[in-house]
């Protein structure tokens, strides 16, 4: 047994890697061939190659504004005071649509009314484009750090709530029976048998609304523009003064940072319920 | 234990008829004392499972009496279900935790009850670590932790291989003689039920009446070759019968 699966699971590591890695160069491929081929003369400095962007915006620390003839500045630093700017956004608004998500599932959990009363403006919470209510949240709360917080809060909460009501719902009911055989409150029941058995799900929703807190992070600094720029401001600024080679580094970082999110959720969930999970542990 | 009962477990006249009007149960009586292991047998859907359902509390009868003290009941049902995130040894802790059993008391009954079922040395594993049998054993431990008066078991083995299952039936008759509980057992395997119980009830099909009852000739401890048995052979030939006579 164990000599005939080895094989092709070493076989499928390898795999993991090859397909990912092979995506990527013909992704940079293809920015090359934009950029040489596609692009045509003053339309050139519009997608600069990759390598460009990376010593540009990477690998230099700091471009003073005015070096150069730069009238924005540019280079890691700026890169890195943005993304500062922007965690802070994200982390914010991720850790009260969790603490929110988690506390309206939880009584949408406990009363079928509860659940009847509240999804359907959830649903319209998820549904309504965010830019609907941008005009609402300056008006109301300011073109500031809170209102970008606002708009990570709103685009994040959905899957939170949707999987941990989801979770805590579908726990079977052989395991209710065994709790009501041995009379556990309804409090013993959530804490001993249903958040638990919600985990996986739970960790589900969180990895997505991590990462849509990224994007709502990036999207509010196009609105909200007071305070510290965060990377969104950056990419706007860089654009406006054609700073193209910076413009992509900021595109670049925000990805990194959406990927981290998601990563880092991935691997914390894995390391609490990988243990028992099937689906999770491989 | 506060109310002195004259039988373990009692059903007189029982009868069940659910909400949407499906007649489970139609005038069951039966009891059963400590040291007594009494199977149901019958056909699928006959209402077998109702009675452990009605006895644990699960469900509520709709006529005549059921007598049983709710504190002292273990019951094994048809899915192991282990909860996948605690290891062994805290699963079979489980049922003791909601009794706000004290930790001290436990730790020494969750040793004996692993023990009993042979799964001391398994303890740190994971459910999905475990094969069918140990599931099953898992979950016979997590009952035995609060040390029942009365067992109800609800086609425990249903789902095991011919090999697990007969291994399991010994366990349990070794368990049963042990404690010396009160067991009420179901299933749809006639040799299982022979083998284990003092009792053999026939149920009919829906409404579920009992209409046979066999006392089982063999004293304990059972070997298994008592399955080969002419006697063995001959009873289970005559709950057979009852069985094709009880289908609809």
């Amino acid at each position: 047994m164990s000599t005939d699966t080895v094989e092709p699971k070493r076989f499928e590591g390898m795999g993991r890697f090859v397909g990912p890695v092979g995506v990527f160069v013909l992704f940079i491929g293809f920015w090359y061939f934009t950029h040489h081929v596609l692009m045509s003369g003053p339309k050139k400095p519009l997608v600069p190659v990759p390598h460009d962007v990376v010593s540009d915006s990477f690998l230099t620390w700091n471009i003073e504004r005015g070096a150069g003839g730069s009238r924005t500045g540019g280079g890691l630093v700026k890169l890195l005071e943005g993304l500062f700017e922007s965690v802070q956004v994200a982390a914010l608004g991720l850790a009260i649509a969790i603490a929110l998500g988690f506390a309206l599932a939880t009584l949408m959990s406990q009363a079928k009314w509860v659940q009847n009363a509240l999804w359907p403006f959830l649903i319209a919470l998820q549904a309504m484009p965010i830019l609907a209510f941008v005009p609402l949240i300056g008006t109301v709360i300011g073109f500031n750090f809170k209102a970008r917080v606002m708009v990570c809060i709103i685009i994040a909460i959905f899957p939170i709530v949707a999987n941990t009501l989801f979770g805590l719902l579908s726990v079977d009911r052989g395991y209710h029976e065994l709790m009501t055989l041995n009379g556990a409150s309804r409090m013993t029941r959530l804490v001993k048998l249903q958040f638990p058995a919600a985990m996986p799900s739970i960790f589900t929703g969180l990895q997505i609304s991590a990462g849509l807190s990224v994007v709502g992070a990036v999207v509010g600094d196009f609105f909200f523009r007071q305070g510290e720029p965060g990377l969104g401001r950056l990419i706007n600024l860089y654009q406006n003064s054609t700073a193209y080679e910076q413009m992509y580094g900021a595109v670049v970082m925000s990805a990194l940072l959406g990927i981290a999110v998601f990563v880092m959720f991935g691997w914390i969930g894995n390391r609490i319920v990988g243990s028992w999970h099937e689906k999770r542990s491989s | 234990m506060s109310v002195t009962q004259e039988h373990a477990l009692e059903f007189k006249n029982l009868s069940m008829v659910f909400p949407d009007g499906t007649h489970a149960l139609d005038d069951v009586s039966l009891s059963i004392e400590r040291g007594e292991f009494v199977t149901v047998v019958g056909p699928s859907g006959c209402g077998k499972s109702t009675l452990l359902r009605i006895a644990s509390g699960l469900e509520t009868h709709t006529g005549g009496e059921c007598n049983v003290d709710r504190d002292s009941i273990g019951y094994v049902f048809q899915d192991a279900t282990l909860f996948p995130w605690r290891t062994v040894r805290k699963n079979v802790e489980l049922i003791a935790e909601l009794h706000g059993v004290g930790s001290a008391t436990m730790a020494p009954r969750v040793d004996e009850s692993l023990e009993l079922v042979g799964l001391k040395e398994h303890e740190v594993k994971y459910p999905r670590q475990l094969s069918g049998g140990m599931k099953m054993r898992a979950s016979l431990a997590r009952s035995l932790v609060l040390q029942p008066d009365v067992f109800l078991f609800d086609e425990p083995f249903g789902a095991l291989d011919e090999i697990s299952r007969e291994r399991l039936n010994d366990e349990l008759l070794s368990l049963f003689k042990t404690k010396n509980f009160a067991g009420l057992f179901i299933t749809h395997s006639i040799a299982e039920a022979v083998f284990l119980s003092t009792r053999v009830l026939v149920m009919s099909a829906r409404p579920g009446r009992i209409v046979a009852d066999y006392e089982v000739p063999f004293g304990y401890p059972r070997s298994h070759e008592i399955r080969y048995d002419a006697a063995f052979a001959e009873l289970s030939g005559k709950i057979s019968n009852d069985l094709r006579g009880a289908h609809p």
